[in-house]
């Protein structure tokens, strides 16, 4: 089997060396790789291996200790996302980048209707055209299969499955080009998570955005990444397509990792 | 304005001229009750104030001899500001003649031994609370607010550091959530009171609870307008004649609030109404909100429909029959 051959010019994200340390414990050490346009990667690992504060430090919301993380800019190319101001760096944010986290709370405003949550990046670019955003907001809870007659309803009357989907489609409106998802499908039962991956393999191949999910569920790796990274006490302890990885794992934690699944 | 800012140094010497018969007690106040030291620190953040039209201006607010949410922000502008040439009219929603704005103009009549006035036209210094008068006001005169939440964002965003960020790179996407929830809820923008501006293209600012109807009346002020938030330690300012502009949406434009009625009492078509109920039999009239307004009107032979009777008038309008 031959190396695949980089054809890509330049990647959207790339990481080189990136270290971050909480006194003594080292979450992250000199973890390095490349994403490109419309590519979905995972990272797995079990708890407290240092995925979520990967995902942090990738998507500007802490600073690492060293090593760099650039992102190619539409209209400037590869720049060091923390060599930006931060009014620079929020405005990438909530442009190009879309953030789902974990619990719907954390990305979601409770108080404020689901209509307007999704309209509310856009009212951020500049929208000041309120048929406009409302026909906005009511395609994409359309496109994330949530009721439109909902759509005045506040989030916290929302069921949790719904809640991430409108956090999905909140993120989306604005077309970002890079998605970071932390555990999308944590704490919903089986069914709604189906459901929920259907919809964002869908998107995701649909849109076109490149995506970096943690989990530390194999299934939704399986189905939404191309490539995949296993994080073991902070390091990146291999990594490579996603099938090749899962059905010939070589690192000892990733052979444990695999077989831990349960099968029904 | 005789007096205004900076006239730091006659003060001393004032302090004899209060001349008030309680010589254990006011005399020991110093002029206008805040002493020089702290004047001149609010001073200064007034100066910055008007130097950054709508940026809100931390200072050290004092404990004032009345309650918070009763003015304490506005007091303290006012007694930092004021002289003894200044005459001084305090009103609260349009009224001359309620509690709070009767109480602070005997304070300051007693604390700054200045003249005071219900006239808008002959006030140097308006403290005011919740309207801008009707009369339209010229160079030279200043109007105090009093704020009680100065943070126009602080309702969708509680954090304090967040909304200073917001404000600092100018994110004001939010501000129109609150907006598009009105239209999503009630088919129009329902704000009418605390409507948010946009002062000189930069800062988005409360203007305080006063009614939108009042919000036009901001931008081209040839007025100096000032607000101070004793609770949340705030000044903030509008120079005259600076750029205020109320927020919106494109297929939703800013509207004021109209009455079918004109004033009961004056006939104006064109002022703020207030509604007073006349007995519980469903009777009710609208009447000018701004006092001097409307007996300014009366008095130059203007009348609406139950302003002739003046008796009716009478009982009718507590205010009126409490002088």
């Amino acid at each position: 089997m031959t190396a695949p051959v980089r054809t890509a010019p330049t990647p959207l994200l790339r990481v080189s060396g990136l270290t971050k340390r909480f006194g003594p414990v080292t979450a992250c050490r000199s973890i390095s790789f490349d994403l490109h346009p419309g590519e979905v990667i995972g990272i797995v690992g079990e708890s407290g291996s240092g995925k979520s504060t990967l995902l942090s430090c990738l998507s500007a919301r802490q600073r690492p200790d060293a090593g760099t993380v650039e992102y190619a800019t539409r209209s400037r190319g590869l720049v060091d996302v923390y060599a930006l101001s931060e009014p620079e760096r929020r405005l990438l944010a909530r442009t190009e980048w879309g953030i789902v986290h974990q619990n719907p709370r954390d990305g979601l405003r409770m108080d404020v209707s689901a209509g307007g949550n999704v309209g509310e990046r856009l009212m951020a670019v500049g929208d000041r055209h309120y048929g406009h955003i409302r026909a906005k907001a009511e395609d994409w809870l359309r496109k994330v299969e949530l009721d439109l007659g909902r759509i005045d309803d506040l989030p916290r009357t929302f069921s949790g499955g719904m809640q991430q989907r409108l956090q999905i489609a909140r993120n989306l409106v604005t077309g970002p080009r890079l998605v970071f998802m932390d555990e999308p499908t944590g704490g919903l039962d089986v069914s709604v998570q189906a459901r929920l991956l259907d919809l964002l393999r869908g998107l995701v191949r649909e849109l076109g955005v490149a995506a970096v999910v943690v989990t530390h569920d194999l299934a939704v790796v399986r189905l939404l990444a191309d490539r995949l990274m296993v994080m073991w006490r902070g390091e990146v302890v291999e990594s490579g397509l996603t099938d090749q990885v899962l059905d010939d794992p070589h690192h000892p934690y990733t052979q444990l990792l695999v077989s831990s699944v349960l099968q029904v | 304005m005789t007096s205004g800012i900076g006239a730091a140094e006659p003060m001393q010497t004032t302090r004899a001229a209060i001349g008030d018969s309680d010589p254990d007690g006011a005399d020991r106040y110093n002029y206008a009750y805040l002493d020089e030291q702290t004047k001149r620190m609010i001073r200064r953040c007034l100066l910055k104030a008007l130097a950054v039209p709508g940026y809100q201006v931390p200072f050290g607010s004092r404990e004032m001899p009345l309650p918070y949410g009763w003015g304490t922000g506005g007091i303290q502008v006012t007694a930092s500001i004021i002289g003894p040439d200044d005459v001084l009219k305090v009103i609260d929603q349009g009224a001359d003649d309620t509690t709070n704005a009767v109480s602070i103009r005997r304070f300051f009549a007693r604390v700054a031994a200045v003249e005071t006035t219900e006239a808008t036209a002959e006030a140097t210094v308006i403290q005011t609370r919740h309207r801008i008068p009707e009369q339209p006001l010229r160079e030279g005169q200043i109007l105090v607010y009093q704020v009680p939440q100065p943070e126009p964002l602080r309702k969708l965003e509680p954090r304090e550091g967040e909304t200073r960020k917001m404000h600092a790179y100018a994110e004001y996407g939010l501000m129109h959530v609150r907006l598009y929830e009105d239209i999503a809820r009630f088919g129009r923008i329902a704000t009418t009171y605390s409507y948010p501006v946009m002062v000189n293209g930069r800062h988005v600012m409360s203007p305080t609870p006063i009614p939108k109807f009042d919000n036009p009346k901001m931008g081209g002020n040839p007025a100096v307008q000032l607000f101070g938030a004793g609770r949340e330690k705030r000044i903030y300012a509008v120079p005259p004649y600076t750029d205020v502009r109320s927020l919106d949406f494109e297929d939703h434009p800013f509207a004021i609030q109209r009455w079918d009625e004109c004033c009961a009492l004056c006939g104006a078509g064109d002022s703020y109404l207030d509604e007073v109920i006349l007995d519980d039999r469903g009777g009710r009239m609208f009447v000018c909100s701004d006092t001097d307004h409307c007996g300014t009107r009366r008095a130059r032979g203007h009348t609406g429909r139950l302003g002739a009777d003046a008796a009716t008038a009478a009982a009718a309008k507590p205010r009126g029959a409490a002088r």
